[in-house]
């Protein structure tokens, strides 16, 4: 092989594909990881243009043990993620600086696609995919470069021969893409913060929590309906229900050590009198296991559990974008018979918190024997007197439910959640809070409902004797445009809210909704591609129950079918193409004398040739000296007819050695 | 035996048939590939790859390395085709002196219609001269082989070979073309003295060529020594005229072997002849050559002095030297 030293000109390339490659990363990663890869990545060019000696093998090693040691401070680990990245990066630049021969330059092309892949796993979005097609598309370019001797001067050949190798690699790519068999992985623990950053529900609530979630305009999860949409106040998307209050935040009990909410699988029990609601759910990835079903779920999904309050678990956190189907009951009557201890949890509140809420409470219960009546009474009193519904409320001290109610009076869904539910409990009247999201928009590109983290919402659920647990929306009571029209209808156009969540520029929406509209099919078609769907794909085309061995036949037929085309696509221009009829039959005619062994000399001419096969084969003699007359007359006589040419092809054709 | 079967072995799958005059066509028996080394680290990158992929459940990370495996299958088709179907035939090769490099020429003609970058031709996989050869042309590369001794240098096996584009396989085709090169003997160090020279100023009346009286002009002869073109006449649009000459005192030199002492080895004699040789030539003399079984007559000019070289060349060294079969001097 070549040791063939590298020159600055792929080097150069070389740079630049991978700072392309990098760049997304630069936003992730400590500043000084940052500063450290452009500043070798510099002296690097530096070096190349001024010609001097690459630094020495110590220096280089000094670094190496300074930035793992740096990486390591900074993450606690050099595993995992994030470190991994930031130590490839660092070490990548390294690499480059001590780049001196072709097969190093090759390497770092090999380091640079690996490169590209660890962007994946940030981000999958379409724009990402078209980056980084254009990035293998620099790097495969100057890979060629690197395989050019002499190197080449333009770049136009080198990219164009880049595009036209990944263009016909597309057939291919897609077949194995297809039917290579898939398996679930992961094949082996993932570090621990394989998945951060994803935003959702969390499984705790206090002031504060949700209205920050409604600033994000991520999409939580996508439903589309095979029955009608149900109307926009039946649009509660259950999640985390909450029982635990310390006076300031609420959380999710740890389900399994109450025996009283044993996980219960397939069909769940509940009194519904409507028919149900069909449809299919695809979750984004939270890093939580809650799924989320519109009020009522009446069907646990595959891999999944429901506890008894109806929260709909996944057995392992949601990594990966998750599709499932259910149905839910918008009529229902659930917990008419709830256990003792379950309705003594829903009573619970911390001592000591809350004083004049506790005492409002009190004064409630003896005004009013009835628990409903009395609920009315507060819900009333929410609708009258004069609360806010904003998403910038003003902070609150150590009793939040007191200054809410009773001196600052505007909140965001948690808030009177909170506050209503803390007053049920003081009155005596069991409840709990449920977080979920409330809303959707349905995008008439693709006709389905796109529910946004900013739809976000908490509301309670009492407990009323011979009803069960009933679903009270607090901020309904408030501002019931949260539950009509949205979010943006309800709150102040002050308060800042993501732009998908305002209505206006009607052409933006709709782009926005047909830009939503394609990400969803990429979503279901392209990164939600699972062993799944390859199974329904191929139960489509009529391969039932498709074994590992099936695939791999279909495979191996699929992939020499595309080569063989592609060679023979490939290898058609190679032969010399002759366009003179005259030229092409007399070639043809000695061809036919060569597969007899009577080549022509190559230095032979025709009237020479004929007699030395009139001599060798007298047989041939006459058709030879018909042809070669022929062929002399047409090619130096004057003024060939078209007849005579057809007559040489033709007897061409005929002749026989 | 091993060896035997082997070099049995390579020589049907390799079709090595000895020199052949003519044409060699790369058809697609005569063309070879291989993925090379870093092509094999290319497939445990991608292999990684995918477990990558699987583990972390990357959609995209299953696209992007599909897609550079259905690269590197592809890549394999753009090596072979870089090099099907070239026409490869032999051009002239230039004579050298023992110690030089002879350079050997080959015509690269590609009938096709899709270009060829960076086939390289190499005869013992250390120096490799690269060309490209477009569409529908002909490219001449050309591969210095060190001639260490004297007599017909062969280049042997040549190698023609291409790792276009992306480097992961090594496509190449042997090539044994029928070149020869003549090697002359190296000539002695400057500075030795001419052997004296015979005057036959006797023969008075005779016209002979001479070096001294001018005598008239002729048309030009390829091979007639420069000195002796009519510059003027050529420089008045008359065409290329040689200056012919007579002299009666006309010196004939004759370069004899028997002239140098009986003991001195048969190389270095003719390296010493070598150089009369050539010192002879650049007089502008007329002079011949004797030689046990060979006699060069007198003549002058470019001609004379291949024709005398030649000869040196070829003294009695019937067998050819090979690089490929070379022993170690």
């Amino acid at each position: 092989m070549t040791q063939a030293t590298i020159s600055l000109r792929n080097t150069l390339w070389l740079t630049a594909a991978l700072a392309m490659v990098a760049a997304p990363h630069a936003e992730r990663l400590p500043w000084w990881v940052v500063m450290l890869a452009a500043m070798l990545v510099l002296w690097r060019v530096y070096i190349g243009r001024t010609r001097l000696e690459l630094p020495r093998k110590w220096l280089i090693m000094m670094i190496v043990a300074g930035a793992t040691a740096g990486i390591y401070l900074n993450y606690r680990t050099i595993f995992g993620r994030d470190a991994g990245v930031a130590l490839l990066i660092v070490m990548l630049a390294l690499k480059l600086l001590e780049t001196r021969s072709q097969r190093d330059g090759m390497l770092l092309t090999f380091l640079g696609y690996f490169l590209v892949i660890t962007n994946f796993l940030y981000s999958q979005t379409i724009a990402t995919a078209l980056y980084m097609v254009v990035c293998v598309w620099i790097i495969t370019a100057a890979m060629i470069g690197l395989n050019y001797t002499p190197p080449p001067r333009g770049y136009r050949n080198q990219l164009s021969t880049a595009g036209l190798l990944l263009a016909q690699s597309a057939p291919l790519m897609l077949v194995l893409f297809l039917f290579f068999p898939r398996v679930t992985g992961p094949l082996w623990g993932l570090p621990h913060d394989a998945y951060s950053g994803v935003t959702g529900l969390s499984d705790t609530m206090s002031p504060g929590s949700l209205s920050n979630l409604s600033l994000s305009d991520a999409v939580a999860f996508r439903v589309e309906f095979k029955s009608a949409v149900p109307q926009p106040k039946f649009l509660y998307w259950r999640g985390p229900v909450m029982w635990d209050f310390d006076g300031r935040t609420w959380t999710i009990p740890r389900y399994y050590d109450n025996v009283w909410m044993t996980p219960r699988y397939g069909e769940l029990r509940l009194d519904a009198t409507s028919p149900p609601v069909e449809y299919a759910v695809t979750v984004e990835p939270h890093n939580q296991r809650w799924l989320f079903a519109l009020d009522l779920p009446g069907l646990v999904p595959p891999r999944a559990m429901a506890t008894t309050d109806f929260q709909l678990r996944s057995a392992a956190p949601v990594n990966n974008r998750m599709r499932y189907d259910m149905k839910s009951f918008l009529n229902y009557s659930i917990g008419l018979e709830e256990s003792r201890p379950a309705l003594q949890r829903a009573l619970q509140l911390p001592p000591g918190f809350n004083p004049r809420t506790t005492a409002f409470a009190k004064a409630l219960r003896q005004k009013f024997a009835d628990d409903q009546a009395l609920m009315r009474e507060v819900l009333s009193m929410f609708r009258n007197q004069k609360f806010f519904y904003t998403l910038s409320p003003p902070l609150l001290g150590e009793h939040s439910v007191d200054q809410f109610l009773f001196d600052t009076k505007s909140g965001f869904c948690e808030h009177y959640a909170s506050a209503f539910a803390v007053l049920m409990r003081a009155a005596g009247i069991p409840a709990r809070i449920v977080t979920g999201y409330q809303g959707g928009e349905i995008n008439p590109v693709g006709n389905y409902m796109i529910v946004r983290q900013a739809d976000a919402h908490a509301w309670t659920e009492v407990w009323f004797r011979g009803e069960g647990w009933i679903r009270v929306d607090p901020t309904a009571a408030v501002s019931p445009l949260r539950v009509e029209s949205g979010i943006a209808a309800a709150v102040p156009s002050t308060d800042s809210l993501p732009a998908a969540m305002r209505g206006g520029y009607a052409w933006l929406r709709q782009m926005r909704l047909t830009w939503d509209s394609l990400a969803n099919s990429w979503n279901q078609w392209v990164l939600g591609y699972n062993p799944e769907r390859q199974r329904q794909l191929l139960s489509r085309v009529g391969i039932d129950d498709a074994t590992w061995r099936t695939l791999a036949v279909i495979l191996i037929v699929a992939t020499g079918l595309i080569v063989l085309v592609l060679s023979l696509f490939m290898l058609r221009r190679l032969r010399t193409v002759v366009r003179d009829p005259v030229k092409r039959a007399y070639l043809r005619f000695c061809r036919k004398l060569e597969r007899k062994g009577l080549p022509r000399d190559p230095a032979e001419g025709p009237s020479d040739y004929a007699a030395r096969l009139a001599h060798l084969r007298p047989d041939l003699a006459p058709a030879v000296a018909a042809i070669t007359r022929l062929y002399i007359a047409l090619r130096y006589g004057a003024g060939p007819g078209p007849t005579a040419i057809q007559q040489l092809e033709q007897q061409v054709r005929h002749f026989s050695a | 035996m091993y060896a035997a079967l082997k070099n049995h072995l390579a020589t049907w799958l390799f079709q090595l048939r000895g020199p052949q005059t003519g044409v060699i066509v790369l058809v697609q028996r005569r063309v070879f590939i291989l993925p090379t080394r870093q092509g094999l680290v290319f497939a445990a990158v991608l292999v990684l790859m995918l477990i990558g992929s699987v583990n972390y459940s990357l959609s995209l990370g299953f696209v992007l390395t599909f897609l550079l495996v259905a690269m590197g299958i592809n890549a394999m088709i753009y090596t072979f085709r870089n090099l099907a179907n070239l026409q490869l035939s032999a051009a002239r090769t230039q004579s050298v002196f023992a110690g030089e490099k002879a350079q050997f020429a080959v015509c690269i003609d590609n009938p096709g219609q899709t270009d060829r970058y960076s086939v390289g031709l190499t005869h013992d996989k250390k120096e490799s001269t690269f060309v490209d050869v477009p569409a529908q042309r002909t490219t001449v590369a050309s591969i210095g082989i060190p001639a260490p001794r004297r007599g017909l240098l062969r280049p042997g096996r040549l190698t023609l070979f291409t790792r276009y584009p992306l480097g992961l396989y090594y496509g190449w085709a042997y090539l044994e073309l029928d070149m020869q090169c003549i090697v002359y003997p190296r000539p002695a160090p400057r500075g030795l003295p001419l052997p004296p020279a015979e005057s036959n100023a006797g023969l008075g009346a005779q016209r002979g060529q001479g070096q001294e009286d001018f005598a008239g002009l002729r048309q030009y002869h390829p091979g007639d020594s420069p000195r002796h073109i009519a510059w003027k006449a050529a420089a008045r649009d008359q065409g290329l005229l040689t200056k012919q000459f007579s002299g009666r005192a006309d010196t004939e030199l004759w370069l004899d072997w028997r002239q140098l002492p009986p003991r001195m080895d048969v190389e270095e004699k003719l390296s010493r002849m070598t150089r009369w040789v050539l010192d002879a030539h650049a007089l502008g003399t007329s002079f011949g050559l004797r030689m046990p079984g060979r006699t060069v007559a007198l003549g002058s000019g470019d001609a004379q002095r291949e024709r005398c070289l030649e000869a040196l060349a070829l003294f009695e060294n019937p067998h050819q030297n090979d690089p490929s079969h070379d022993q170690p001097a």
